[in-house]
């Protein structure tokens, strides 16, 4: 007994157990069940029934491709949105001289996100709705006489996601900026390549860590998003965490839930395989 | 001649391009900033708006804050105040207990993974990786369809019904911390001179005493940084809660949710403008201390 405790004492393995133990009950063994729940039966009230089927999973990419596809190219768009705004605002940010100013404009960037993402996302009900600021704002000038229908639509999803989402990107492309010396412009620039050609072949490949991890860290949430268009997507801009969540209330299908779940994490895995190769051949290079 | 002109050509084409750059780089920070204040500014301007609408702001008033303290919340609906507290008071209790379960979990894991030398230690690395990754509507059915069986099973077995509530959002909300505790936890003994513990050890202490007198209080800073991130998260929490919570057991975001699923009114808005304004000086104190902490150590 004495014995075994030396010897565990000394590798450290009876540290990690009771987390390791923790971990394997409250977040691997429901995963197992979400996969085997997928591939049951639905029976009365929505739950999980034999015999196994994969109904489910035939389903999320028939019936239900259209929001698994929108789902995807939205947080695709989100992605490449953040991308073009945070990208100079890192820029911006990390190129101010002073420490002082660069600590503010990097602060600003920063403190709305200390508010709920609930309430964050909420104050764009506000704008956006029919009889929202911007509506009211631009009949008031006489540009419009009717409102514009902006809010339960996948423009304010959109607009939602990027909003939520945009300091992912900023922060990472901050740091690899950061790290960026500006020598290297001058060099380019001393070898006769105009700005373009710098930018394509000096800056962006040598900022590129930062880019990827931004595009992964914007990626990965908002595929998965669910309280951005339940808020401000309705009907129109139904997002496939919306549907998984429909699957478990009153008239729900807890399989067909399991298996979009199941769906979606294949989606995030194999996009986080992309950034791991993006990563590799970036740095191998 | 004809070489001098391509060039003159180039030459131009570049000062456009760099122009354009140039005014870019200052119209997108512009635009950004304005993009990223403008929501919330507008939304703290409208909890102030005399009239109903957020269309035009028509005047000042604090009558939307008094009718909250006076549990009235929009055409004539009664809210009360009573029940938002209640939903405060519940989000403390869970966000405490779990940050010190996952604190402790966290920081053993981290110190395991730091200097044990044990097999399996990569496959590990990715079991603490994932939770931060997976989406958390994944996460959170994962979770409810798990306690659900559990509790048929315990209600099968000993004819005893269990119900979802203050344990089950515990343990989610212990699962999501314990990661992100021991990234910061790692991050920090990553820092320190692990010379200093075969220095403690040569001078005759025993893992437990070279732990406690001189392992933990220089990992110190990176387990309060790593516990006031598990505070936040868990207070923060709305997904994975909404998933776990049973009845009388909303914390405060579950409880906000079902406020801003209404209609858009004044009120909801002044309740949303406390709740920014205390979470934002909340975060700032903890930043502070975190500052203060990493400055000593």
């Amino acid at each position: 007994m004495t014995n075994w405790l030396k010897r565990n004492q000394k590798n450290g393995s009876f540290l990690a157990a009771p987390t390791v133990v923790w971990l394997l009950i409250f977040f691997v063994l429901p995963l197992v069940i979400v996969l085997v729940v997928s591939l049951m039966s639905r029976g009365r009230g929505g739950v999980a029934e034999l015999p196994f089927t994969l109904a489910h999973y035939a389903r999320s990419f028939d019936v239900f491709s259209i929001i698994l596809w929108r789902s995807i190219g939205l947080a695709a768009l989100t992605t490449v949105v953040c991308l073009i705004v945070g990208y100079p605002l890192a820029f911006f940010i990390s190129t101010r001289r002073r420490r002082r100013a660069q600590q503010i404009t990097l602060f600003l960037v920063i403190l709305p996100f200390w508010t709920n993402f609930l309430i964050r996302t909420y104050a764009w009900r506000i704008l956006l709705g029919d009889e929202g600021t911007i509506n009211g704002f631009l009949m008031s000038l006489g540009v419009i006489s009717e409102p514009l229908s902006l809010l339960n639509t996948q423009f304010a999803v959109l607009v939602g996601l990027v909003y939520g989402f945009l300091p992912f990107m900023v922060l990472p492309i901050f740091a690899s900026v950061e790290r960026f010396n500006f020598r290297y412009v001058d060099a380019a620039h001393d070898l006769g390549a105009n700005d373009v050609r710098t930018f394509l072949r000096v800056v962006l490949p040598l900022t590129m860590p930062g880019v990827l991890a931004g595009c992964a860290l914007v990626f990965i949430p908002s595929v998965g998003a669910f309280v951005t268009p339940d808020l401000l997507g309705g009907a129109k801009g139904l997002m496939i965490g919306n549907l998984i969540n429909n699957q478990f209330g009153g008239s729900g299908n807890m399989p067909l839930g399991s298996a979009l779940s199941i769906v979606m994490m294949a989606v995030v895995m194999l996009s986080l395989l992309v950034y791991v190769f993006a990563n590799r051949r970036d740095t191998g290079a | 001649m004809r070489q001098s002109l391509i060039n003159e050509g180039a030459m131009e084409r570049n000062r456009v391009i760099r122009r354009l750059g140039s005014a870019g780089l200052w119209l997108n920070p512009i635009f950004a900033y304005f993009f990223l204040w403008a929501p919330i500014l507008i939304l703290v301007l409208f909890s102030f708006n005399e009239s109903r609408s957020v269309a035009s702001f028509t005047g000042f008033t604090l009558k939307w804050y008094n009718n909250i303290l006076n549990n009235v919340m929009g055409a004539e609906r009664a809210f009360s105040t009573e029940i938002m507290l209640n939903a405060f008071r519940n989000s403390l209790f869970v966000g405490t207990v779990a940050t010190a379960i996952s604190t402790v979990l966290g920081t053993m894991i981290a110190l395991a993974m730091a200097r044990g030398r044990f097999r399996g230690k990569r496959l590990l690395d990715g079991l603490l990786f994932l939770p931060v990754v997976i989406p958390e509507i994944t996460q959170a059915i994962s979770l409810a369809i798990f306690f659900k069986v559990v509790f048929d099973w315990v209600a099968l077995i000993s004819g005893e019904r269990m119900f979802p509530g203050f344990h089950t959002i515990i343990a989610a909300h212990v699962t999501f911390n314990i990661s992100y505790v021991a990234i910061v936890v790692r991050a920090r003994l990553a820092d320190m001179n692990p010379q200093l513990e075969e220095a403690a050890n040569d001078l005759g202490a025993n893992p437990w005493q070279t732990f406690w007198r001189v392992t933990f209080p220089l990992i110190l800073p990176g387990v309060i940084s790593g516990a006031l991130l598990a505070f936040t998260l868990s207070l923060d929490d709305f997904v994975i809660t909404f998933f776990t919570s049973g009845v009388g057991t909303s914390t405060l975001p579950v409880f906000v949710y079902g406020l801003l699923k209404l209609t858009v009114t004044p009120e909801v808005n002044a309740i949303s403008t406390i709740m920014m304004v205390l979470s934002t000086i909340l975060i700032g104190i903890s930043l502070a201390m975190q500052g203060r902490n990493a400055s000593r150590a």
